[in-house]
């Protein structure tokens, strides 16, 4: 079931191209049905797995010969960890889809380039021959470069290019680790799970420089600071959308990559370059947080936050205790949704209207009187971003905060920190945005276009999301722990604190 | 007798192209003159493909090896003739349409030897024989090059290539006749018992050193590329099709078979830390220089044509590399990724040749707005580029990504790492200069003149099955990887 | 289920308003006060319910939330407890009906008001750091809402303030929290306050940290201090106070300011004993400084809002004057068992009857400011005795009460505060008599300025108070007679509360 996630996706990539040109409406619908499959889909994996062998271990969805040759093979499996995230980009897809019900400029090739990116980060999810999931991951780029230079506004081309030549960097840099381990395997398998049984027999001078090479490739895409360059440019350069998706779900496929493959592969590597890699998060997190502080673009403010909360996931990742990495896996998740949100209010509701992001203008256009709904979602949006209790940051945050208390206490503090400069920022944006009352009269009021429907369905569907996770956690803890618990993550445990 | 009839049955393919060579200068001679110049070049045309299809026919289904009297023909050998003909067929009916010359039957003559000249090249493991090919195709390619007359960079191109052609060629035979020299002999096999026999002297690495060159000239590897770029841009764009795809292909086998079976020994060793003199070094370094080059070169273009031909060098530098892998995989890796970066080139440029043909040159300029234009096509030329790139599910990713495993595999394991890094961060970097490309013709506006002339069906329908297999072949690369390892497995050449 | 039914229906209720079509604001409105005065009345159930005898918790609810981490949704009330409930259950209808005549978008103004009240229930009936922290986020949104929104004109600078201010000590709070729960091995980890107290008392944690357990006493105390507030950490109030609109401010001083103290008792007190004793000289100065400085402060104001917003720092400085000199160990001897239940009690019942007579004095100036034309400064008027007795009686009674004469409700907490406190703190009890004294004089010095004196010409037609407002008053003004009167009635409640609390020293 799981399979066809991937499958639904470029198929109705595919119908979508051939569809005559010039008619969005079908193009749109389409795009809708294929997202909402896959959603259900995904929906309909999970209870699979749950009858199955539970989310402990991985369920296989497909495992066929591929290039026998090299021992690869076609194999599409998911554990706890793996159905979190599609779950993500299930939402995200339907999310993106309805948010992009506006755009008339080639609506059936916008949406074909978002449904084969959808269909690769599918793809990445549910890979575990490591081939797989590199083919995957690179088949990813290219959507995204399209999506942001053809439909994107400010600076589009370049911001594009840095995408996706900072994307094709990284994975380079994780197909030479990729590479190399197989050959140190014995150049036999690319199963994940095989693969990681050769971990112990890896020397640790390669181990050392092999997991830093593969880390950071994909924490290139993940936002590593000071890796995170293309976030900013590339966020707001792209569409409503793009950005969403972008945020949402390809940062959390570097987030994934690296656990599943660096830390999985190299667990000796791993614990050298453990407390490097938790201070470069944790400069992140602040970082991203204090730039985001003084930003005049509204997107950029976002832009930067997502730097700042994916810095939460790398800590997460390297507090190598159990409550820190399902703290980093629910933060992926509660980001991939937030961000979305978030992304969606600034893009699609207010600069879709008002055609400007600069905040000193928007200040002027008391938009919580002319776009209520907006300034509602952003309100609660924001609120999840800060981490407030009953959204689903909160239990996220708390626990990457108590991993890294036990691993690097002096880090955990300055975790801390970065989430107070993140309430500020989000307060910032939000009075300066909706509420600072610059028109008074009503007359000098914008008049703007009020709030459709498919954007209402949207923000209600990640609002719900969002809320949903906050007040019952254990929907998705129910999952991460026991995915946490399987053979295949000991190595990992061994390299942590006692 | 028997030998003469082993021969000639092995020679078959190539007698029936060279016959129907002759035959296409005949009937255009005898039977088309009077005809308007657009039906005497698809006559010939057609006939040209005709009897190319005739000589895959024959190969397909009597299969033969031989190895007397110069030739070593195998079961790998007849099945890469047979790709050597398709492709000859693709570029000859890419110039079924074509307008740059009133001389058709010499045209599809040329060509005609040209593909003789290829298939040649292959069926030898002696070295004279080897240089008589050699000899042949590139002096088909020469006059080939020049045939557009109205056009300056044609004739400049063509003598370009005919002055670095000839400079290498004298290294070539140089080289050889140093070989000879040594070893007695122009046979490989027996070159490379005589060469285990005797101690290495310098002027062993000389001679090695001077074939090499004149092979790495054919292959455009940089710093010996100076052709190529001009060459590229100003002959007629079939032409150039054939220089990119078909002589590439031909030429890294023969300096595979060169160097695989002849110096074996001579091997040298090229890892960090680890030096011995030998002909791996050599490939080593022109592999790295041609990667860097090509990439590097190709980042400030604005012609296409001028892009592909620095493409070409970096690509020849990514193959260099399977030569030095084990020999179990060089050969298989060398083999897959020349045939589906042949296939590639093509067909980027048989759609370099669409644009052409509404009066416009080949900058990325006139590229821009094509998706709008002709969507089909536009999605090709993605095709086409991003397996240049080395984009996954596409053929060109699984062919570099084979090379670099099989030589990060070469013994000692992970020696030759400080390589594959320098290949995979040029291979990152090349995507900037063909998502340029994508970018025009995706995000880009299209000219309002000259007007969009509908492309021919025939290229189109060339351009569609040359996409369709570089997918293909990316997504089950088995099917062409299987074949070759069969093929490699029962007849090691 | 009744504490969860009591929490939620205002929730419940404030999105329902919240929904409506935004024609029907009079629907919302009645609608939210009717939901107010249901959660009132399932209190006084509650209370009606409540045994007075038992020591403990009663009405608890467990069910287990986030297995993995062991936090569970836990709910019960002691007297404490279930007289902070009682009192936002009451303030909140008084703050709805002061509100009543908000023009701009009344329905999400009461929505905003009813979450405020659903987070307050919250707070007061958490039995773990989770439910406690996320009822105690709940209510900050809305508060900052509501002050940016229907606030004066320095709102935005008050709210964003407000709002920062007490994030950082939440945040703070948080840390502490998480490192406390962090520190702990996986088998014995918690967030469960009763849990942590015993393990605080049986002395095994934290004993051979000494400094983190300090560090993060201060991160609780932290956030805790500026809710309440304590000096140095007041510098948020005077501005919230004074630019959120009456409705709120009523609701800031009456029932938000008792989370603070309320959090005194039931996390600091219980959980680190150690540390109270410890730090307990350095607090008795702050808790004097408390009651000082702000009510010097007042005298020096114009602003009869600024004033009474400085009057209630003051008096929640008594309550931590009671808590921190109560906080003395006794060796097991009870010679000051006494004193320290008297100042327990005093502490409690000084929250409930501050948190009214603040109520109602807020509701008053918000009236004079009203009436007045937006006017309120302490010179802005005069004799309005003549025009308006009922006013000024009533009034009067409140000014009285906060001042704490004898018979009105702000005299027992604070008798048995200064009883307890002059016997276990007898120099920092004596510093802060000066504060009692300094009180009497601006609060009398408003009763001057603002009733007596000449009447000026353009106040002559002052309105006296409506039938409908007297309506309003009447019942807090009641209270404050009757709880004057009748301070049993609260004793009665708290006194088991304190008794256990007093169980730990």
């Amino acid at each position: 079931m799981l399979a066809w996630t991937i499958y639904i996706s470029f198929l109705g990539a595919a119908v979508l191209m051939l569809l005559p040109a010039g008619h969005p409406r079908p193009a749109r619908w389409t795009a809708l049905l294929a997202a909402l499959a896959g959603l259900a889909c995904a929906a309909a994996g999970v209870a699979d797995c749950r009858h199955h062998a539970g989310f402990g271990a991985f369920t296989d969805a497909v495992n066929a010969p591929w290039i026998a040759e090299l021992g690869i093979r076609f194999h599409l499996a998911a554990d706890g960890i793996s159905l979190v995230l599609v779950l993500l980009t299930g939402l995200a897809a339907v999310a993106g889809v309805l948010f992009s019900w506006n755009v008339e400029n080639r609506t059936r090739e916008f949406f074909a380039f978002y449904l084969a990116l959808i269909g690769g980060v599918y793809g990445v999810f549910l890979s575990v021959d490591l081939f797989l999931l590199f083919v995957f991951y690179e088949m990813a780029i290219i959507p995204k470069y399209f999506l942001i230079a053809v439909w994107g506004s400010t600076r589009r081309e370049y911001g594009a290019m840095k995408l996706a030549i900072y994307s094709f960097v990284g994975s380079a840099m994780v197909l030479v680790g990729l590479m190399a381990a197989y050959v140190m395997a014995g150049g036999r398998t690319f199963d994940l799970v095989e693969l990681a049984r050769h971990a112990n027999s890896f020397p640790p001078a390669f181990q050392n420089w092999a997991f830093i090479v593969v880390f950071v490739g994909f924490a290139i895409l993940a936002g590593l600071w000071p890796f995170h360059t293309w976030a900013p440019t590339g966020h707001v350069a792209a569409p409503t959308a793009a950005s969403m998706l972008l945020a949402g779900v390809v940062m959390k496929l570097g987030a994934y990559g690296a656990l599943r493959v660096a830390m999985t592969l190299f667990p000796v590597g791993l614990h050298t370059w453990q407390n490097t890699i938790a201070v470069l998060a944790v400069v992140g997190i602040v970082y991203g947080a204090l730039v985001a502080l003084v930003q005049q673009d509204f997107k950029y403010v976002i832009g930067y936050s997502s730097v700042s909360h994916m810095g939460f996931v790398l800590l997460g990742l390297m507090t190598l205790t159990q409550i820190g990495l399902s703290g980093a896996v629910l933060q992926m998740f509660s980001h991939g949704i937030i961000a979305g949100l978030l992304f969606a209010v600034v893009g699609r509701m207010v600069y879709d209207r008002t055609h400007t992001r600069d905040l000193g203008k928007l200040q002027a256009m008391n938009l919580s009187q002319v776009l209520p709904f907006a300034a509602m979602t952003f309100v609660v949006g924001g609120a999840a971003s800060m981490g407030l209790p009953g959204f689903s940051g909160f239990i996220a945050e708390l626990q990457v905060l108590v991993g890294a208390w036990q691993s690097f206490p002096a880090l955990a503090i300055l975790a801390a920190v970065g989430i107070l400069a993140g309430i500020a920022y989000t307060l910032r944006a939000m009075v300066k945005a909706f509420y600072a009352e610059g028109a008074v009269e009503a007359r000098d009021l914008p008049r703007l276009q009020p709030i459709t429907v498919p954007e209402r369905a949207g923000a209600l569907l990640l609002l719900g999301a969002t809320l949903l996770v906050g007040l019952w956690p254990q929907l998705l803890l129910g999952m991460i722990t026991p995915a946490l618990n399987s053979p295949l993550m000991q190595p990992l445990w061994k390299a942590g604190p006692p | 007798m028997n030998l003469h009839l082993e021969c000639l049955t092995a020679l078959t393919p190539e007698i029936i192209v060279v016959g129907t060579a002759l035959l296409v200068l005949l009937a255009d001679l005898a039977v088309a003159r009077e005809k308007p110049l657009a039906q005497r070049i698809k006559l010939t045309g057609v006939l040209s493909c005709l009897g190319c299809f005739l000589a895959m026919a024959w190969l397909a289904l009597a299969p033969c090896s031989a190895h007397a009297a110069m030739l070593a023909v195998s079961p790998v050998t007849q099945w890469l003739k047979e790709w050597l003909l398709l492709l000859t067929v693709f570029a000859a009916v890419l110039s079924w349409n074509a307008r740059f010359t009133r001389h058709a039957g010499e045209y599809f003559a040329l060509l005609l030897l040209a593909a003789a000249g290829l298939m040649l090249l292959v069926s030898s493991d002696n070295l004279l024989l080897i240089f008589l090919a050699l000899e042949l195709l590139s002096i088909s390619l020469y006059a080939l090059a020049a045939f557009d007359k109205s056009s300056l960079a044609s004739s400049e191109a063509a003598l370009k290539y005919l002055l670095f052609g000839g400079v290498s060629a004298a290294f070539t035979l140089f080289g050889i006749s140093l070989l000879y020299g040594m070893a007695g002999d122009l046979q490989l096999g027996v070159i490379a018992a005589r060469l285990r026999a005797q101690a290495v002297e310098p002027m062993f690495y000389a001679a090695l050193v001077m074939t090499l060159v004149g092979f790495a000239f054919k292959l455009a590897a940089a710093p010996f590329h100076l052709w190529a770029p001009d060459v590229y841009e100003g002959a007629p764009t079939p032409v150039a099709s054939l220089i990119a795809s078909g002589s590439k292909v031909a030429s890294f086998f023969v300096l595979a078979r060169i160097l695989l079976t002849a110096f074996p020994g001579a091997r040298g060793m090229v890892s960090l830390g680890d030096y011995l003199p030998g002909w791996a070094p050599v490939v080593a370094v022109l592999a790295a220089v041609s990667m860097v080059v090509g990439n590097v070169a190709a980042i400030v273009q604005t012609n296409v044509k001028r892009l592909l031909a620095y493409s070409a060098i970096a690509h020849a530098g990514y193959a260099l590399l399977a030569l030095l892998a084990d020999r179990r995989h060089a050969l298989s890796a060398l083999l897959f990724y020349t045939i589906t970066y042949a296939v590639t080139v093509l067909g980027a440029f048989a759609v370099v040749g669409v644009v052409e043909a509404g009066g416009r040159r080949a900058s990325l300029a006139d590229f821009s707005g094509l998706s709008r234009r002709a969507p089909v096509l536009s999605f090709c030329m993605l095709v086409f580029m991003l397996s240049l790139a080395g984009i996954p599910p596409l053929a060109g990713f699984f062919g570099k990504f084979y090379i670099f495993t099989a030589v990060m595999e070469t013994a000692p394991k992970l020696s030759l790492l400080w390589l594959v890094i320098l290949a995979v961060a040029a291979s990152a970097v090349s995507l900037y200069y063909y998502l340029q490309v994508l970018k025009q013709i995706y995000a880009g506006q299209p000219a309002p003149s000259p007007a969009w002339t509908r492309p021919d069906v025939s290229a189109q329908v060339v351009i569609v099955l040359l996409a369709m297999m570089v997918i293909v072949l990316g997504c089950a690369p088995d099917l062409l990887l299987g074949k070759i390892t069969e093929l490699l497995k029962s007849h090691p050449f | 289920m009744m504490l969860s039914l009591l929490t939620f229906l205002p929730l419940a209720a404030g999105v329902v308003v919240a929904l409506l079509n935004p024609a029907r604001q009079k629907l919302g409105r009645n609608l939210a006060f009717a939901a107010s005065l249901l959660a009132l009345a399932l209190a006084a159930g509650l209370g009606a319910a409540f045994d007075h005898a038992r020591v403990g918790m009663q009405f608890i609810e467990s069910f287990s939330w986030v297995p993995s981490l062991k936090i569970d949704y836990e709910l019960g009330v002691d007297g404490l407890g279930l007289l902070m409930v009682l009192l936002s259950a009451l303030v909140v209808p008084f703050a709805l009906l002061a509100s009543w005549k908000i023009e701009h978008n009344p329905k999400l103004y009461f929505s905003l008001v009813l979450f405020l009240e659903s987070g307050l229930f919250g707070v007061f009936t958490a039995q773990n750091f989770i439910h406690w922290f996320l009822f105690w986020e709940l209510s900050l949104i809305p508060a900052f809402f509501l002050i940016k929104i229907w606030g004066g004109p320095q709102r935005t600078s008050a709210a964003c303030q407000f709002f920062i201010y007490t994030m950082v000590g939440s945040v703070a709070m948080l840390a502490a929290f998480l490192a406390l729960y962090a520190s702990n091995d996986p088998a014995t980890r918690t967030f469960n306050f009763a849990q942590l107290a015993e393990a605080a008392n049986g002395r095994h944690w934290l004993a051979s940290h000494h400094v983190l357990a300090t560090a993060i006493f201060f991160g609780v105390f932290l956030g805790l201090a500026v809710k309440v507030p304590l000096v140095p950490f007041h510098t948020w109030l005077p501005a919230a106070y004074t630019e959120a609109p009456t409705g709120t401010a009523m609701i800031l001083t009456g029932a938000m300011s008792k989370m603070g103290v309320y959090g005194f008792l039931r996390i600091l007190w219980p959980i680190f004993p150690v540390q109270m004793r410890e730090w307990r000289t350095p607090m008795l100065v702050l808790a004097a400084a408390t009651i000082v400085l702000p009510a010097a402060a007042a005298i020096a104001q114009k602003d009869l809002k600024r004033m009474v917003a400085y009057a209630s720092i003051n008096h929640l400085g008594y309550c931590l004057l009671g808590i921190f000199a109560a906080a003395r160990l006794t060796d097991g001897s009870t010679v000051f068992a006494n004193d320290q239940a008297a100042a327990l009690n005093g502490v409690i019942v000084q929250m409930f009857n501050h948190g009214l007579t603040a109520a109602a004095l807020f509701y008053f100036v918000g009236l004079i400011e009203q009436r007045g034309g937006s006017l309120r400064g302490l010179d802005d008027f005069g004799g309005l005795r003549r025009p308006a007795p009922v006013f000024c009686g009533l009034m009067g009674i409140a000014l009285f009460a906060s001042l704490g004469l004898p018979g009105l409700n702000g005299f027992p907490g604070e008798f048995l505060i200064f009883k307890g406190a002059l016997h276990l703190a007898s120099r920092t009890a004596l510093l802060s008599i000066p504060g009692l004294l300094l009180t009497a004089v601006f609060l009398l010095a408003i009763l001057q300025r603002v009733f007596s004196g000449p009447l000026p010409a353009k106040w002559s037609g002052w309105p006296d108070l409506t039938t409908g407002e007297r309506l309003i008053a009447l019942p807090v003004m009641a209270l404050i007679l009757a709880l004057g009167l009748f301070p049993q009635l609260l004793t009665g409640v708290a006194n088991p509360a304190v008794m256990r609390l007093l169980g730990i020293f």
